[in-house]
């Protein structure tokens, strides 16, 4: 069995799709229109109102830029949020260009 | 009989508690309720102070640079570190250091000059490869990945799971096949690195465990020298179960410092939260749930730290230290669960740690062997005679 990636539609970041997120817990990726991967996030345990705060903070800070997201509900948004950076790495060699965490920090996939 | 703790101890147990609520505690404000890392910055200015403390490597032998502290002691210390949100799986977010793995000091002088001491000075991280998709209780049986004989080399083909850290790692011990015909006695003990081709972590299992998690580790047509057979070619499974029972111990250890916050926590609740015009301590049922936590709690604590003092002595310890695993981790869960029902709504919440402890202690009750497991080495002892 391989590594889950998070490969749900696209949709756009702006405030309509970020009104109908769930107050849940979970994990989310940005893309740019090119569906580049920019960021990838989580929210936890301290976010107010779990995805949808932390998308809305998302959408100010992307300042009218045209990007897009998914996002999935979990409780393992810590475990899932590293699987997911561990992922982008493997195929990648690095990491999404607006994350900050050292890539030595991560563990290592070897996918299929 | 002198269940007092010596004057030593005593200082030490203050001192650790201490620690605890002034350094560990404080910062768990910031950090996400599942989190089990701390900035590198405070983690850093932490280990200092247990540098400087003498407490930092609790768990390395004297003679490899570790500060000696007995394994009563030892177990005091558990019971003390574990006594905050991440403390039981995370105790101290790993400020007082590792031991790295304990086979390790078994190993000849050049596997120690690449393995045990680069662990030691922090530069390589190791993991335990024991357990495969056919069987973790039983590896004599369910081990199938295979080690075959290549000139001087030897060709592993196989794979693990549960295995923590095995992505972040430098190398790690697996532990395959050499013999088909000789049950326990036909399993190596491997020392593999995680660069080598033929190695590779697959995927990430998520658990309970939300802060950490598992690996599923793969070996194909994996080359390894002659020169990383850790011990004997056959020798594996004693290598496995080596020092297994005395690990029991600060296991259980743990799981009651969890269990005696949750208490703290469920007294001082009960003592203020007000239903129908008193406070919840008035009531039988909330009074009999905090008598059952305090009975759980005595009575762990006292065969745990039975086990550690029989260890200490050099007397056989194997059946109490199953007997303190298996009651620890039971009557741990009990206590977290009778907690969260006095604390009603705020219980399930993750404003308190009592959720995160509920989860993790579940797992308690399979890591480290299974509780039945325990069971089964208690019986054997019991009834007599060898269990098949």
């Amino acid at each position: 069995m391989s590594s889950i990636r998070l490969e749900k539609p696209w949709k756009p970041l702006n405030a309509t799709e970020v009104d109908g997120l769930p107050g849940q817990l979970g994990v989310y990726q940005i893309a740019d229109d090119h569906e580049e991967i920019v960021f990838i996030g989580f929210a936890g345990g301290h976010s107010q109102f779990g995805l949808r705060s932390e998308l809305a903070q998302r959408l100010e800070a992307a300042e009218g830029a045209n990007h897009l997201f998914r996002c999935e509900v979990t409780m393992q948004y810590l475990t899932r949020h590293q699987e997911l950076l561990m992922i982008f790495l493997a195929d990648h060699g690095r990491l999404p260009i607006e994350n900050k965490e050292q890539p030595s920090s991560l563990g290592r996939l070897r996918l299929a | 009989m002198d269940f007092e703790l010596s004057d030593e101890q005593k200082l030490i147990v203050e001192t650790i508690r201490q620690f605890v609520q002034e350094e560990i505690v404080p910062l768990e404000v910031n950090l996400d309720p599942d989190a089990s890392e701390l900035e590198a910055e405070d983690r850093e200015r932490l280990v200092a102070k247990t540098r400087a403390m003498g407490f930092y490597g609790l768990d390395i032998p004297e003679e490899f640079g570790g500060p000696g502290i007995d394994i009563v002691t030892r177990t005091l210390m558990a019971m003390e570190m574990a006594q905050h949100r991440a403390g039981l799986y995370a105790p101290c977010y790993g400020v007082f250091g590792g031991a790295g793995l304990a086979q390790l000091y078994e190993a000849n002088d050049d596997q120690k000059e690449r393995y045990l001491y680069p662990v030691l000075r922090g530069e390589k991280r190791g993991f335990f490869g024991l357990t495969e998709p056919s069987g973790g209780s039983d590896p004599a049986r369910a081990i199938q990945t295979s080690a075959v004989r290549d000139g001087d080399d030897w060709i592993l083909n196989g794979e693990k799971t549960f295995i923590s850290g095995a992505d972040r790692a430098q190398f790690g011990l697996i532990f395959a096949r050499t013999d088909p015909e000789k049950g326990r006695k036909g399993i190596t003990c491997f020392i593999v690195d995680t660069d080598a081709p033929g190695f590779r972590v697959r995927r990430v299992i998520h658990t309970l465990r939300s802060s950490h998690y598992a690996t599923e580790i793969e070996m194909k047509d994996l080359r390894i020298p002659s020169a990383n057979v850790l011990g004997e070619v056959g020798g594996g499974f004693a290598i496995a179960t080596d020092r297994v029972s005395r690990q029991r111990i600060p296991y259980a250890a743990g799981c009651i410092g969890v269990a005696i916050k949750a208490q703290e926590m469920a007294i001082e609740w009960a003592r203020m939260r007000k239903t129908f015009g008193d406070v919840l301590a008035v009531r039988q049922s909330i009074q009999w749930m905090i008598v059952d936590n305090e009975i759980d709690i005595r009575t762990s604590r006292a065969l745990t730290l039975a086990a550690a003092d029989k260890a200490h002595r050099g007397l056989p310890f194997r059946t109490d230290a199953a007997m303190a695993k298996l009651v620890a981790t039971e009557a741990s869960g009990r206590v977290v669960d009778r907690s969260m029902q006095i604390h009603g709504g705020y219980g399930m919440t993750k404003d308190l740690p009592l959720e995160r402890w509920y989860r993790e202690l579940r797992i308690r009750r399979i890591g480290e062997g299974p509780n039945e497991i325990q069971r089964l080495i208690i019986a054997r002892d019991i009834i007599g005679g060898a269990f098949h």
